[in-house]
Order: structure tokens, then sequence, then C-alpha cells
């Protein structure tokens, strides 16, 4: 029985990518026609029923958020698709791009009918340049083929998306951040309050959704909320584009039903098929850079928001990157505060001097000079970012950190020691770092 | 091209793009595609500024905030090695060492015909191919010194169709 | 227990802090609400006067239930929050914060501009930090201190993000911003140009908000003890109005004390030979202005007519509206007049050389710094004015001088510049020269006495102020701006044609010259309304409150100005503007 179920990447290699014919003959855009003749209640009814946690890795319930911005009473509102994909180990929401756009099309259109918003916006990381030119011709052959534009299907709602592009800057992955940058802004995060869906895009009510959150919604209104929760666990709906990739045998991105384990997802031949080379599995990083490390112990833990919660872990955005015993923890943790440093925005104390004193001191214990006091301060500042920084990014900055300072604390300890298990440190290095 | 661009033709792309703070982003790649030296400087910036109506430092604030704008001129092709986790679990600093010695430069230098910049970049979104080089609009994974090479040897000779 | 006003109008939210209960109008922030509570909480890049940026993160709260520390400055309070401002947590999570700023900034408390006076150093000594458990990674930049106002030494900068909120949304001026990101994230003007390059108009008004010692002015008391020092110079000093109804706050005296007289005694004692007051010259100012409005008024145009004794305001149009140029009066500023008299006409009365005069100017302002270095400012030959110190500098040289300001005695200002009117001492606030030229042009016009001399409409600090005035029938329109953001708003509707104003009076700082850049550290609007009134106290006891009744202005006339050729006299108190787009 394969552990593949391919309900959003379907046509993915099977129709030419722009084409509205292939998408329409492939079953495409009947989500939309069911959800002309549905109210916006109704849609956001299946939607809750579905329980389709956010995809871009914040992982909020999406039928919760459609609900808060339906009851504000203030227009126009504006769609927003993050697709800033930004979080290392994270290549999924490109392939919905360049392989099945219609469908991330089609879910913005669908939620620009629940809010009655004439425009949608889709932010496209500035890296992924060439992707952007096929969604564009994606959205304009939509809109000849009258899927897009006034008067779609002959109703009275009418909707535009425009094709927007980064420039370079995780942060833009930051909601408020991103419509900053939108707006032709510096990519920094707002103050909050007020929240987007009070005060969003252009001062107005807005919904940011990531483009997985978006390719769903077809889905849902065509088969109900309650089939497409069905495929999932009792609280995780549907499926997830997992992106496996470091020290993995099959690195690649698969649709998989949540309530699979971590352990088929990385051991399964049909999935990640176990470490690429002679060495055993160490630890593992979900979610991205900004969720936690896990451990062998964890490896039975169902795949699904509420269980990976559960042990101090999260889905984030699918990501999970693998690391065999080459791999030194410290040096890998170093590797992670180098990303954030690099990326903070700068302007909060906690995230911008804290990254780089954390970095600081994981850096003495690769040199073999930490003490006692420098793990207590490694735990004092991972405290501080995640309870003290302005945004998300600062706010988990130091999570793997935490996660691996509680679950493998025996390699923080060998390095006091001056011992590297993964004979990484205390060798005679070639490069420099950075 | 030589790094310069005429006034008109920073006005054409404003104009193509559309005159808005929203497209400013566009308009700033485009312009510094445009230069032939991947990069915008300060001439540039204040007719966007003006057009746009922006003050200066905010469109310099833009310029120096996103990892993919330079201020200062760079080679024809930037060379953006990949140093986020994945790819550096993938061994990318074995590609960096390979790429520095085929060059002989160092990481952030361009190399003396102006023709290759290197440069680390974030994760780019290819980790199932790590370790990888971006240039331009394309990504090249699963490198080893003889991809390296060939990948140098094919932009120098100006055909950069490599799959 | 204090209680925070109640709004009727507005929602009631009962929270408790650290377990006391209040009420208070629902958006009151946490910050807001402990201060009603008794308690402060500490903040760095809070301004009661700016939008909050929340980027410090030290004014962190414990609120129950909430997973995150919350920042007070902006976060409002909640129905039944229970705020914890002083946990152990909080504690330990302010210290580390403090420590991580202070790991990237300079340890040279000692030989800073700001040594006792430093919102960071205050900090320090509250959470009693003795030592930097991180890696000090403090850069070492190179200051720019190449325009003749302002000091910028980024390396003591803390990143509060006061200054860009100052210059960007409020002067809406746009010289420095953010840039960078990361390690790199810095404050700076576009593409690292000077100041002089960028359109910073020297206004200060990101020196009086900085915490630290990052902006400071051009210290040029070295200049003025020099001078002192000089058998040879015969030193005098000005002072401007907005200068005497704050200097006592360098002192410990309560915000709006009038130290007129302490400051005259002071300058006596300093060393001065004259101690003279500009705001004889903002009378020479009226008549002259007056005069001139009367004229355009009469040929219906340039008009509006602007007012140009703001330098902050003259850098900003000739750098960004040059177009609207000839709306501004030709009349120098009041600083300017007194320098270009004090080496002419003064010459004559005291029989001493031009180039043996030596003028010092005492100002709330650092534009003004910039100012007297104008190639257009040597009216006499000479550079008119020589020296401009702050209110902040004048302070530090009383100190070094070992007086104790309160006890001073209260001295008089020497002829023949000591004479000055009401309306001249409230130039030193937003609506004082305008309120000033109505009182002198009301009588020229109509030829009657006018009785009830205040112009209550055109007074306060709210940021443009719209009215019309009955001048013997006709009916002229008046604004009045302060701030350069407001200014702007009123120079596009000018260009638009949208409206049909006479005579507007532009200041360039928020609230006048009161909230100038030279003012002491810790300026609010709060001390601006005590300071504004104290202004208006000393025009309500005035023996003369019209500038055309001050017989020293009458004097110099008859004696002086309508001796010599026209042309000449209008050299010395009118100016000409340039382009500097």
């Amino acid at each position: 029985m394969s552990k593949i179920m391919p309900l959003i990447s379907a046509n993915f290699d099977k129709i030419s990518p722009t084409s509205v014919k292939d998408y329409v003959n492939a079953g495409g855009y009947s989500g939309l026609r069911k959800a002309l003749k549905m109210t916006a209640p109704e849609i956001i009814e299946e939607v809750k029923k579905a329980k389709l946690r956010g995809r871009g890795g914040a992982g909020y319930p999406v039928g919760s958020k459609w609900q808060h911005l339906l009851e504000i009473k203030n227009f126009p509102k504006y769609i927003v698709c993050n697709a800033d994909e930004g979080e290392p180990g994270t290549f999924k929401d490109k392939l919905l791009l360049g392989k099945d756009p219609l469908r991330v099309i089609e879910g913005m259109t669908i939620a620009g009918y629940v809010f009655n918003a004439r425009h949608g916006y889709i932010y496209i990381r500035g890296e992924y340049a060439a992707l952007l030119k096929v969604f564009q011709a994606a959205v304009d052959n939509a809109v000849k083929a009258g899927y897009l534009g006034e008067n779609i299907l002959g109703s009275d709602f009418s909707y535009q998306i425009h094709v927007m592009t980064g420039a370079g800057a995780y942060v833009c992955g930051e909601n408020s951040t991103l419509l900053n940058s939108l707006e032709g802004k510096a990519g920094r995060p707002r103050v909050k309050p007020p929240h987007l869906a009070e005060v969003g895009l252009f001062g107005q009510p807005t919904l940011v959704n990531n483009v997985e959150s978006f390719a769903n919604i077809p889905t849902i209104v065509q088969i109900g909320g309650e089939k497409f929760l069905s495929y999932g666990t009792a609280e995780s709906g549907g499926t997830k584009l997992v992106c496996l990739s470091g020290n993995v045998a099959n690195p690649g991105t698969y649709e998989v039903p949540f309530g699979l384990t971590l352990r088929d997802l990385i051991f399964d031949e049909e999935l990640g098929g176990g470490p690429s080379g002679e060495k055993k599995l160490k630890f593992f990083h979900l979610g991205g850079q900004s969720g936690a490390c896990g451990f062998l112990p964890q490896l039975d833990t169902t795949y699904c928001y509420q269980a990976l919660r559960e042990k101090g872990l999260s889905v984030g955005s699918g990501a999970i990157v693998v690391m065999d015993e080459s791999v030194c923890l410290i040096d890998y943790l170093k590797i992670v505060m180098e990303f954030f440093i690099h990326e903070s925005c700068g302007k909060c104390t906690p995230c911008r001097e804290g990254t780089k004193q954390i970095y600081a001191l994981l850096d003495k214990f690769s040199q073999g000079t930490a003490t006692e006091d420098d793990v207590l301060m490694l735990q004092r500042l991972s405290n501080l970012t995640a309870k003290a920084s302005f945004c998300g990014l600062g706010q988990a900055a130091a999570t793997a950190l935490s996660s691996s300072l509680q679950n493998m604390r025996s390699e923080f300890e060998a390095h006091l020691k001056g011992q590297c298990p993964a004979g990484v440190c205390f060798t005679k290095r070639e490069s420099g770092e950075k | 091209m030589s790094g310069e661009l005429k006034k008109e033709q920073i006005l054409k792309i404003i104009q193509e793009k559309g005159q808005a703070p929203e497209n400013l982003l566009a308009i700033l790649l485009t312009i510094q595609e445009a230069s032939g030296r991947n990069y915008i400087n300060k001439d540039w910036a204040k007719i966007v500024a003006l057009e746009l109506e922006l003050p200066l430092t905010k469109v310099y604030d833009i310029l120096t905030f996103h990892a993919m704008f330079s201020i200062e001129p760079r080679g024809k092709y930037v060379l953006e090695i990949c140093h986020s986790a994945p790819c550096r679990v993938s061994k990318s600093e074995q590609v960096v060492q390979m790429f520095t010695e085929e060059l002989g430069i160092k990481m952030g230098e361009t190399t003396k015909d102006n023709l290759f910049t290197l440069q680390y970049t974030s994760c780019v979104g290819a980790c199932d191919l790590g370790p990888v080089v971006k240039i331009g609009e394309k990504v090249y994974g699963h490198l080893n010194r003889a991809k390296v090479a060939e990948i140098i040897k094919t932009y120098r000779e100006g055909a950069p169709c490599l799959k | 227990m204090m209680q925070k006003k109640i709004n009727t109008k507005k929602k009631v939210v009962a929270v408790t802090i650290d377990g006391r209960q209040i009420n208070v109008d629902e958006g009151t922030t946490i910050l807001e609400a402990a201060q009603s509570a008794g308690v402060v909480i500490p903040t760095l890049c809070h301004h009661p006067d700016l939008k909050p940026r929340a980027t410090c993160r030290l004014c962190l709260v414990e609120v129950k239930g909430q997973r995150r520390f919350q920042t007070a400055c902006n976060t409002p309070v909640g129905e039944g929050n229970e705020i914890f401002t002083n946990t152990q947590a909080v504690r330990e999570a302010r210290k580390t914060i403090l420590e991580l700023i202070l790991a990237d900034h300079p340890e040279d408390c000692l030989k800073c501009t700001r040594n006792q006076n430093c919102e960071l150093q205050s900090l320090a000594d509250e959470y009693q930090i003795r030592e930097i458990p991180f890696v000090r990674t403090v850069k070492s930049l190179p200051l720019e201190d190449s325009n003749p106002a302002i000091v910028r030494d980024m390396n003591k900068c803390i990143k509060c993000g006061r200054c860009v909120e100052v210059c960007q949304e409020v002067q809406q001026v746009a010289a420095i911003n953010t840039a960078h990101r990361s390690l790199d994230y810095s404050i700076s003007t576009a593409f690292e140009e000077s100041l002089a390059d960028s359109p910073c108009v020297y206004c200060g008004q990101c020196v009086a908000v900085c915490p630290v010692g990052a902006l400071s002015e051009k210290n040029d008391t070295a200049k003025v003890w020099q001078a002192l020092n000089d058998a040879e110079l015969h030193v005098v000093v000005q002072t401007a109005p907005a200068v005497r109804v704050a200097l006592g706050e360098e002192f410990g005296l309560a915000p709006g004390s009038i130290t007129t007289g302490k400051m005259v005694s002071a300058l006596k004692r300093l060393g001065f030979a004259r101690v003279f007051d500009t705001n004889f010259t903002a009378d020479l100012t009226i008549i002259e202005e007056g005069r001139e409005l009367l004229q355009r008024l009469k040929e219906g145009s340039p008009l509006p007519l602007i007012t140009s004794c703001s330098p902050g305001w003259i850098n900003y149009i000739e750098k960004t509206y040059p177009e609207l140029l000839p709306h501004l009066s030709t009349c120098k500023s009041p600083q300017q007049m007194f320098g270009a008299l004090a080496k002419t006409y003064y010459v004559e009365k005291v029989g001493i050389p031009a180039e043996k005069i030596f003028v010092v100017s005492v100002m709330p302002c650092t534009a003004k710094k910039f100012e007297c270095t104008r190639p257009e400012m040597r009216s006499s030959g000479y550079q008119d004015v020589d020296v401009v110190l702050t209110t902040r500098e004048l302070a530090a040289m009383i100190k070094q001088a070992g007086l104790d300001f309160a006890a001073l005695a209260e001295g008089e200002y020497d002829a023949p510049f000591g004479i000055s009117s009401g309306a001249a001492v409230i130039f030193g606030t937003s609506g004082g020269v305008m309120e000033a030229a109505l009182r002198t042009v009301y009588e020229t016009v109509t030829g009657s006495t006018l009785e009830d001399i205040e112009f209550k409409m055109v007074r306060g600090l709210e940021g443009l102020k719209e009215a019309s005035v009955d001048l013997g029938g006709k009916k002229v329109k008046i604004a009045v701006a302060n701030g350069l953001g407001n200014a702007k708003n009123l120079l596009e509707k000018i260009k638009a044609g949208k409206c049909k104003y006479h005579f507007i009076e532009i200041m360039a700082c928020p609230g006048g010259c009161i909230g100038g850049g030279g003012q002491p550290h810790g300026t609010t609007q709060a001390l601006k309304e005590k300071r504004l009134e104290a202004l208006y106290a000393i025009d309500k006891e005035a023996e003369v409150r019209k500038s055309h009744d001050n017989p020293g202005i009458t004097e110099l006339y008859e004696e002086y100005l309508k001796k010599v050729l026209n042309h000449q006299a209008h050299e010395l108190l009118h100016t000409y503007y340039s382009d500097r787009k």
C-alpha cells in the first residue's frame, strides 16, 4: 500500500502547467464552479471541517483565520498568497508554482469570492524568478479563459491576481513583513497590534495564506471538508507536501497523508530511504531552521500537528532535514545560527544581538573553550530570543538549540571535555569559517 | 555591457513595471539585470526614487536590505553557493573550495575579467539537489569537481544552457 | 493611588498591575497603565511624542496567560489582564537586553557628550550592570562631523530608531533611515553621503530625541572660551527667547522657570563684555517684515509671504521647494540682524573696530550653527555672528565656571540691544512671530491702537493653525505651521493653488524654538507646554508689548538705519536665498 497520496500533486508532470485546458481536463476549476454556487459561510464551514492547518509554517487553523476575516466589516479586503518559500529544507511551493500554478490560482480565486475581494496578490521570492514567469503566464491564460478578470464564469464576481516579486530576504516570509515588502517598503515586520486581519495590505483587512494552503482549497470545496479530514488524522486533515533533504538516500518532495510516523518518512524505501551514506541517523530537523531538532527516541511519533507538538516538535513548512553521525550537532547549530544572523532584519535587540552572541558561545564549544556557565548562558539567551523578540524569526531562532540542549545534552558535555563525537571539531580545519 | 545605463532606459523600465511603490522591487531587479554588472548605483537609484516619489533613503534601505541587490558592480555572472544547512550537510564547503580554486578568487570577490563573482546565498529551495550553486535564474545541483569545471567553462564561453 | 483621568466617552477596562487593580480607558498601553499605578517601566526606544517602534524590547512585562513577554510601550491593556512588571524573569530579561546592547556599545562614558545625561547609562545603573558577559562587538566607524551643526558617532548608536521616526515621519525630511540588516543594520544617510550632501536641514530633532551620545551638536564651547580669554577681543553675546525658559532645567529648576535674569548674570560672570538680547532684533524683524507684508498685500504678490527666521526651515525650502523661494520674507533672522548690527552700528556706539568684536549667540537651535556660516551672512564685511552655542552648551560652560546658577542674582541686559517687547519674547514659540507681526501690522494699517493684543488662535503646539484676521476691513488669511512635516503639507497646498493665505509663519521644529534641536535633552510636548506658558507670562508682564513701541528700535532707526543709504540698511537686515535642490 503506497504511502504517497497525490491530492494536490496529482497534476505534477502530467499536464502543461500553464494550460487551462489541461488543467480543466484533469478536473481543475470544479472547485471554483461549486464554490460560486455556495455562500461564504458555507465554504468556510467546509474549510473548518477539513481541519486545514496553515501549510507555510505556523500551522494556524485556516478555517478560523477565514472566519475571523469574514466577520470584519471593512472593505475592500485583499487576498495575499505567501510564496516567499525561504525556509531551508523546503522546496514544495516551488513545485506547486511551477507544475500546477492554476491550482494555486483557483484556491486564491475561491478565497477572493469568499471575502468579496477584487484583488489577490502573490508574493513570489525573487530567487524563483523563472517560476514567476510561469505563474504569470498561468494567470494570463486564466484571464483569457474567463477564470480571472471580470465576471468570472458568468457570475458577478470579478477578481484579478497580481504577481509580485521579492528580492532575497527570508524574513519577508513573515506575513506582516511580506505586506510591507509588497507595499514597496523595507522588509521588516510590523508592530502588532493592529493585526493583519484588521489592518493589512494598504491598511485594509487582508488574508495571508501559504501556497500549499491555497492549493488545498479547491479540493476541500470539491470533495467536502469531512472527506478531506478523513485522509489525515483527527485534527490534521488532508495531506502534506514533505521535503526530505540532507543525509538521506531519496531527497525530494513527497505528498503524504497525515498519520505516518517520522520513521516512515525518513526510512521507508518509497520515501526517505534512510541515511544516504554508511553512517547511522543521528538527528533530524523538522519544519525548517525555525523548528526543533528531533532525535532517535522520537522517531515513532506520528507526523501530524498534535502529536508532533506534544513531543516538542512541529510540522512547520514540511521540511525534514536528515543528519547522520558525520554531522556534529554543535557545528550544525552554528550553521542554524548563521542563517538567523544573516536573515535577521536587525531591528530588535534580542534577535540582532542575541543570535550573534549565541553563535559566539557555540563557537567556544567547537574550539573546546566552553564552560558550564556557557551552557547556562545559552539557555538564558534561547529563552530571551524566544520570549522577547519582535517577530517570529527571532522567536524561533533558538528553537533548534533549545531542543538540542534538552534532548542531546551529551553532545554539549562532550565538547566541554574537548571531544567531538562526529569527529568534526578539534581536528585541523582546511577552510575558515563563513 | 559596461555597467552603464542611460536615464531613458531606467524610465522605460519604470513605465513597463508600473510607476508605483508596490513595483519597486521588480523595477530595481530589472535595472540590476539590465546593468550587465548585476548592480544598481546611486544615480539610477535617485531616478527611481524621484519617479516613485520615495525618499532616496527608503530606496537605499531596500537596496542594502535585500540579499539579491548590490550597490557595487559585480561580475557578469554571480555564482551564488548555497550556505544553508541542508546544502552544508551535503558538503557544500567542499564546493566552495572547488569554485575558489578554479577561479582563483575568494568568496565575495570578482574575477579580474569581471566575468564571475563568488558569493554565498541562503537556501534557494533546491535542497534535494544539494550542494547547489545558483547562477542567474538557473540552479545547478549534485556538484562535484567535474561539474564545477564544466559550469565555469560553459559560462566562460558564454553559452549557459547546461542542464 | 493615582488613577489615570477617565474619559467618560471611552470604555473603561479593569486590569491589575503587580496585584493592584486599576481602571483605565480602553486603548491605554501597559506602559501608561503602569504609570498611573505608580510604576515606571524602563524604556529606551519609546518616546512619548513618537509612534512606538517596540524594537529595544526593554519594556518587557509578563501578562498572565501569555507565553511570551509583552512590550509595554505598544501593547494595549485587555480587560482583566494580570500584568507583572517586576518578576525575576522580567528583571533578568531586561538585564540581558541591556547587557546585549552594552556588548555592542563603546565603553567610554567618561569621554562622552552624554556622560551623566544618558538614558543607557541611567538604565545600566538602575539594573546594576557590573560586567558584560558577552563578546564585545563594538565597531570603529569614523566620526561624521564635516558640517557646522551636527556630529554623528554611529559607534554609539543603539538602533532605537527614534531619530529615524522623527526625521522620516515627523519632519518628513528623510535624510536618515535604517539600512542593511543583520549585523550591518545601521542608521544612515542614503549611500552614506555626508549630512551636507543629504536632504538634512540641521533642525537637530534627531539630536533632541537621541537617548545616547550617537548624535550631538558640534561643540563650539572651546571657541568661546578662547575668545573670552583673548584680551584683544570685545566678546558680546545675544540670547534667544526660547533659551531663558529652558536653561533652568539644566540646573534642576522646574520646567518653564523664567531664568532671564540669572542667565544674564551667568553670562556676565563668564566674562562677556556685553550681554544683549536677540529679542531686540526680533522687534526689528517685525518692523521690517511688517513693512514687507504691507508692500506685498498692496502689490498682491508674491503671496503668501512666509517668515524666514527659522534656519532649519530655510534649509528645507532651499533644498526641497526652491520654486517657492520668492514667497520668503527677505528679512534675516533676528540672530543674523543682530550680528550685522553688532559689527556696524554698534562699532560706532562702542568705538571698537569690527574686527575686534566677537559675536556669540546662545540659541535653542542647531541649524543656527550652520546659518552663521552662510556666505550671505557677512554684511559687516566679517562673519556677522562668530559662534553659536546651544542652550546645552551654555549650561556646560556655566557648570565649568562653577557657578551656582539658582543662586545667581537677577542681571540686566546691556544697552543698546537690551530693550525688547513682549511681542519679541514670544518669537520662541509657534505662533509667536505671527502674533508679534499682527500686533504691529494692525496698528500700521488701521492707524488705531490695538486694545486686545492677544491673538490666542495662533498659540499652542498644534502643528497647523489657520485663521482669518480683520485688518481695518481687509480680511487677511494667516497660517502657522511648526514641524517640517506640517510645513510640507502647507507648501503642497500652496503649490496646488489650494489656499489663499496672505501670511504664513513656519518654524522647523515641532512647537517652535522652545522645542529646538539645541534645547535640554528630554524635551517632550509636555515640557514644551511649560516653556511656552512661561514665554506668554513674560509677555503679559512686559512693559512694552508691541515691537514698534520698543524705544531702542526707534532710536536705532533714527540714529542709524534712516541715516545710511537705503541699500546699505537693506543689506544689513535683508538677505537672499539659493536653489540647493
